[in-house]
Parts: structure tokens; C-alpha cells; sequence
């Protein structure tokens, strides 16, 4: 045990006193939170919109007043016509139009039907989806209320002058995301370089030829990375509740649980890399090709996996991330617990036993 | 008892295509000063490995302390200290963190085992904040060896320590090895140097692979068998290219300043004239001792 702490803590020698590493390490999360997260939050929160109401009802005004009580909106100006529209967005300070037809409330209590018109200003593409699914939101959210004590339910249909993007529906779906695919980095490429970088300058046949179980050098070799990685869990974390202002809405004994078991997949995959390559250069070249890529491609965090060819669709499942990214956004977005998820849990678990199994089994006790 | 014994031993690369070490054998006692002897590409490291249990012999049995290099390899790798060819130890760790760390991990203390590093560990204590990649070549030897040697170790292999250190820290750390011997421990350790060669008890000259003798320095410099000349001229080239072309020679080579030749029955009554009417001058011929060096050179013709 005394030779496992000074393994760990020589360990952590290298890991702090190489700057490059650091950076890399915990640098790289809270960038990629920070820029993914206020990407998204901050322009779309007191947008402020105009709005052209020929209807002036209580419909029309229900709806506006849930509008201006949101916060992503604030209507600036109550325009008459239609050229004010045009005027108004040449003079670039609004983001959208949200327009009400003369007869909004007569429609809806006659036809049970009524229409509203979103015009966004498209030149910020993603802000315009945005801003048409918060506004969709918002009147769906009225109609749904209204619908409540009537028998034959109303209708309001947004007629929007954008495209709805599905990719844009889960907008937090990022955390999740970069959570997989800063433990796939940190876990699998740093150990698998570590370990590799003791072949590499020599140090490795010093250790075999010591009392020092080989086996016990891969589980030190890995064990800083296991804690490394759940402080940047717990960075991650930490940034989305606290600066995104996303909470976690399931368990957070859970979500780190759920963290640990992937962490430890994730370091099994490096060590493997690290048995089979001898070179600091291709244990790299290996784990961002063969681990990263798969990560982004297939998680279904950036490309959404129901898109997907068949084929393609199978062989996401053999992504171990895919289950890590599936099994976060649950636990965090949608608030599940292990009930739901025990799949996933299993799955994983599976896979890290397979992947543990084989790197101990190919693991060299000596130098070929 | 013998401390590390080797018996026909093979080891190849390449599914057979390299042999490296072929069918070698020796043994070296307890507590001796053993040399391996041969240039760059002979088979040395190949030899330590197999030792130190880091690879499997194709061939051929080893035993070190008794234990079999095979079957018995946790034994070896709990008793024998090693020091590997290239600087091994963990260039971002200051020289105590390094010391500290292998101590450990050979289950053993700084303090318990001074005594056996002290006299080479005072020499770089002055640095010892200062971090293993940061120090000169023989500050990085005298490191290694300290690590190697912190869990007093039965038996020291050291291959190739010397190569690319200054010739005055060469010299210290075989005055180091002396003392190392002193106090009971087995060495064995490699070199491409000859002139190291003569500071061991027992060398092996070691050539593609094969061993071509193992005997003391003196032994090998004495049973040299015909008389050796150290031949001078104005011209090195012409006169070596002369002396090959002379009918007596059986074996001429460059030597530094001079060249050294054996003769076919030991005459050299007629050289003078010989390389003269060659157009040679300043000639210059003395009959010298052996040396290592020599002697390798006719092993390998």
C-alpha cells in the first residue's frame, strides 16, 4: 500500500509540474463549458421583440403579457402595421416579430382555431430557432391553459418563417456532451500517454525489474486519472448549475456513480491503447482517432442518432459513450433515476468488464 | 555458490531473423566484478535483459542467485538492481523525489540503505532539488546508480554506465564499482570501452552475438601468442597499406599514432628495409605488450 501511494503521488508530480498537461486537463472543460454555454444562453435571454397586434383582445394580450413576463423577451415597441415591421428591423434592435391577425380571439371561440405569425431576423440562424421555440413554447403554454375547462380544445397555430430545428430541442443537451467527451479525452489519452511514456524513456524497465507488481503499476498509473477526472466532473458540474444555471434534476450521488463506471470504462480503453502502442505519438494518434471521433460522431451529442443510417446506428452502439451520454442527459435533464436507466448502467458496466478483462490479459510482464 | 550462471543461451528478433545472442555461456562468481566487452550492436543488452528477466531466451537456460531467469523471475526482480543502458529514471522528478520513489517501491527506505549510497549520493546531494533532467551526464549516472543500488541489491547489472559520460566521471564511478565490490555485491556490467575492460575482474569479449573469451584482463593480454609491434612513419595510410602488402604480416591494424602488426615467425629484421623502399620515412618499430584491445582484434580474425 505504501509503494501504491508514492506511485499515486509521483503520479500527480508529473500530471502538475507539466504545464501542458494542466491545461489540457482542466483548462479544456471549463472552456468548452463556457463557450458551449453562453453560445446558447446569453443572447436569447431579453430579446427584445416587437409586437404588431391588429387584434387588441384578451386573447392577444393574455399571450403578450406571458411574453413580456418571460425572461427571454422583452417587447420594446407595439407597432400598427406591417411597415413598422420592416422599419423597425432595419434598425437592427429587435430579434423578432410576433404578429396577431384581427380577428385572433373571434377565430379561436368560432373555429376553435387562430393563427399567430413569428418573424425572426435570420441572419443569427441559431438565435432565430431559438427564439421561435421559446415563443412557440410560450403559446403553446396559453393554449394548454385555456384548454383546460373546455370540452372542444382551441387551437393557436404559430405560423413561423423558420425552420424548426430539431437539433436545438434538448438546448442544455451540450453538458451531457462535453461531460462524455471530456472523460473520454482525459481518461483514455492521457493514461493510455502516460503509460506509454514509460515505455518510451525506459523508466517502464526499471519498474519490471522491481518487487512491484506490474499489474499494480497499470492500477497506479491509472488511479490519479480516476480522480482527475472526477474533479472535472464535479468542474463541470459546478459551471452548469452555477453559470448556466442549469440545475441537476435527478440524483447527484447518481450522476457521479454514473460518472465513475464510465471513467473507469474510459481508463481500461487507455490502458489497453497503452499495452498495444509504443509510442507516446501513436498511443495519441490512436485515442483521438479512434476514441474522440466515435465520441462526437456517434454519442448522438452533436449528429442526432435517429438520423442515421442503419449501419451506422448499429455501430453506435458499441460506443461506450453513447450509453454515458444517454445515461447523463436522463439523470440531469429529465431528472430519471436508476430505475430507468438500469440498461444503460448494465450496458456499460459490460463493456468495462470486457475492456478491464482483455487489457489485463494482454498485459506484458516483460519487455516483448 | 556462482552468482549469475549462463548456459548456451539464444535469443533472436524478428521470428529468427536477428540473432542476437548465440548459444553463450559463462558464469560469474560471488561478489566479482564482471565485465562484458564488445562494441555497439553485440549482443549485450540482449544478454542483460534475459538476466534481469525482461526477456525470454529462445534457448538456453540462466540462473541469477540460484533463481532460474524463467520460472523464478519475482525472485530475481525482488534481489537484483539493474540500471538500464539509456537514463531511466523520471526526468521531471528532483533527485530525492527519484531516490525516494524507488526506495519505495523496492519496499525499503532512504535511511535504511545509506551507508551503501553514501559515498555517491554526497557527491550530488548539493542538487538534490533539482530536477533528474536537468543534470549533466554524470550527475545522471551517479542518480541512476543510487537508485539502483537503494534496496541493496545482491547483484548490479549495469549496462553500458559509462557511455557518454566525461572521462573523469568515468573514472569515479569505477572507483565507485571498487568500493560496491567491496561490500559484497556481485556487478556485472557492459562496456564498449576496452580500456574499462582492464578494471574488472573477469571480462567476456563478446562479438555478433558470440562470446569469443572469458578469462581475467591479465590472462587475456598474457596468452597472447605471438609478438606484438607498434610500427611509426610519416605516412599512416601508405604505411598501413604497405604493411598489408608486406609477405611476413599475418595482422596489421591503425592503433591511435602508430600501427600495430604481428609477423609470421616473429621477424622483423627485414621490415625497415621493406617499408623504406617503399618511400616511407621516420620508420620507427618497437615490440610492446598487449593489450585488451589487441587481444579482441586477433579474436576476431
Amino acid at each position: 500500500m505504501k509503494q501504491f501511494i508514492a506511485f499515486v503521488r509521483k503520479e500527480f508530480y508529473h500530471v502538475l509540474r507539466d504545464k501542458r498537461t494542466l491545461l489540457i486537463l482542466f483548462g479544456m472543460p471549463i472552456a468548452q463549458i463556457l463557450i458551449f454555454g453562453f453560445a446558447l444562453s446569453n443572447e436569447v435571454k431579453d430579446s427584445q421583440i416587437l409586437v404588431v397586434d391588429y387584434a387588441r383582445d384578451d386573447a392577444s394580450r393574455h399571450i403578450i403579457d406571458r411574453v413580456e413576463a418571460s425572461r427571454y423577451f422583452e417587447v420594446c415597441k407595439e407597432a400598427m402595421s406591417h411597415k413598422d415591421i420592416l422599419s423597425t428591423f432595419q434598425e437592427g434592435k429587435i430579434k423578432a416579430v410576433l404578429v396577431f391577425p384581427a380577428d385572433f380571439n373571434n377565430d379561436l371561440l368560432h373555429n376553435n382555431k387562430a393563427k399567430v405569425q413569428v418573424i425572426t431576423d435570420a441572419t443569427d440562424i441559431n438565435t432565430a430557432n431559438m427564439i421561435t421555440n421559446y415563443l412557440t413554447a410560450i403559446i403553446t403554454d396559453y393554449q394548454n391553459d385555456v384548454n383546460e375547462n373546455l370540452s372542444i380544445p382551441y387551437q393557436i397555430i404559430p405560423e413561423t418563417r423558420m425552420l424548426y430545428n430539431p437539433q436545438l430541442k434538448g438546448a442544455h443537451g451540450f453538458v451531457p456532451g462535453v461531460m462524455a467527451l471530456v472523460l473520454m479525452l482525459v481518461s483514455v489519452m492521457m493514461t493510455a500517454i502516460s503509460i506509454v511514456k514509460e515505455k518510451e524513456t525506459g523508466t517502464m524497465e526499471i519498474l519490471l525489474v522491481s518487487p512491484f507488481k506490474p499489474i499494480l503499476v497499470i492500477f497506479a498509473k491509472a488511479f490519479p486519472y480516476l480522480i482527475l477526472s472526477l474533479i472535472n466532473v464535479s468542474a463541470i458540474l459546478f459551471l452548469s448549475v452555477f453559470a448556466l444555471e442549469l440545475p441537476v434534476k435527478g440524483s447527484l450521488v447518481l450522476l457521479f456513480a454514473e460518472s465513475t463506471l464510465f471513467i473507469i470504462t474510459c481508463l481500461s480503453l487507455g490502458i489497453f491503447i497503452s499495452i498495444k502502442t509504443n509510442s507516446q505519438q501513436i498511443a495519441m494518434l490512436i485515442s483521438l482517432m479512434g476514441m474522440l471521433l466515435p465520441t462526437m460522431m456517434f454519442s448522438g451529442f452533436l449528429f442526432p442518432i435517429e438520423n442515421m443510417p442503419y449501419p451506422l446506428q448499429v455501430v453506435s452502439n458499441i460506443i461506450p459513450s453513447k450509453w454515458f451520454y444517454i445515461i447523463v442527459k436522463s439523470i440531469m435533464i429529465k431528472g430519471l433515476g436508476i430505475a430507468a436507466l438500469w440498461k444503460e448502467t448494465v450496458i456499460l458496466i459490460g463493456m468495462t468488464m470486457f475492456l478491464l478483462i482483455i487489457s489485463l490479459k494482454s498485459f506484458k510482464i516483460r519487455l516483448e | 555458490m556462482e552468482a549469475i550462471r549462463v548456459n548456451h543461451i539464444t535469443k533472436t528478433y524478428n521470428e529468427g531473423k536477428v540473432k542476437a545472442v548465440d548459444d553463450v555461456s559463462f558464469s560469474v562468481g560471488k561478489g566479482e566484478l564482471f565485465g562484458l566487452i564488445g562494441p555497439d550492436g553485440a549482443g549485450k543488452t540482449s544478454i542483460f535483459r534475459m538476466l534481469t528477466t525482461l526477456l525470454l531466451p529462445d534457448k538456453g537456460t540462466a540462473t541469477v542467485d540460484g533463481f532460474d531467469v524463467v520460472k523464478d523471475f519475482r525472485q530475481i526482480r525482488n534481489s537484483v538492481g539493474y540500471m538500464p543502458g539509456k537514463f531511466s529514471l523520471y526526468q521531471d522528478l528532483t533527485i530525492e523525489e527519484n531516490l525516494n520513489f524507488f526506495a519505495t517501491v523496492f519496499d525499503t527506505t532512504v535511511e535504511q540503505n545509506y551507508h551503501l549510497i553514501k559515498d555517491i549520493y554526497v557527491q550530488i546531494e548539493p542538487f538534490k532539488k533539482r530536477r533528474a533532467g536537468k543534470l549533466s551526464g554524470g550527475m545522471k549516472q551517479k542518480l541512476a546508480l543510487c537508485c539502483a543500488l537503494i534496496h541493496k541489491p545482491t547483484t548490479l547489472f549495469l549496462d553500458e554506465p559509462t557511455t557518454g559520460v566525461d572521462p573523469v566521471s568515468r573514472k569515479e564511478f569505477w572507483e565507485m564499482l571498487r568500493r560496491l565490490k567491496e561490500q559484497g555485491i556481485t556487478i556485472m556490467v557492459s562496456t564498449p570501452y576496452m580500456d574499462e575492460a582492464s578494471l574488472c575482474d573477469r571480462i567476456a569479449l563478446i562479438q555478433g552475438g558470440k562470446i569469443l573469451s572469458v578469462d581475467t584482463p591479465d590472462n587475456i593480454v598474457n596468452t597472447y601468442p605471438d609478438r606484438l609491434y607498434a610500427i611509426k612513419a610519416n605516412e599512416m595510410y601508405l604505411l598501413l597499406k604497405t604493411l598489408e602488402s608486406y609477405p611476413d604480416t599475418s595482422n596489421s591494424y591503425a592503433f591511435g599514432e602508430y600501427a600495430h602488426a604481428t609477423f609470421k615467425n616473429n621477424d622483423v629484421s627485414e621490415l625497415d628495409n621493406y617499408l623504406s623502399s617503399k618511400g616511407l620515412s621516420g620508420i620507427e618499430i618497437k615490440d610492446i605488450e598487449a593489450t585488451i584491445e589487441d587481444s579482441f582484434i586477433r579474436l576476431l580474425h
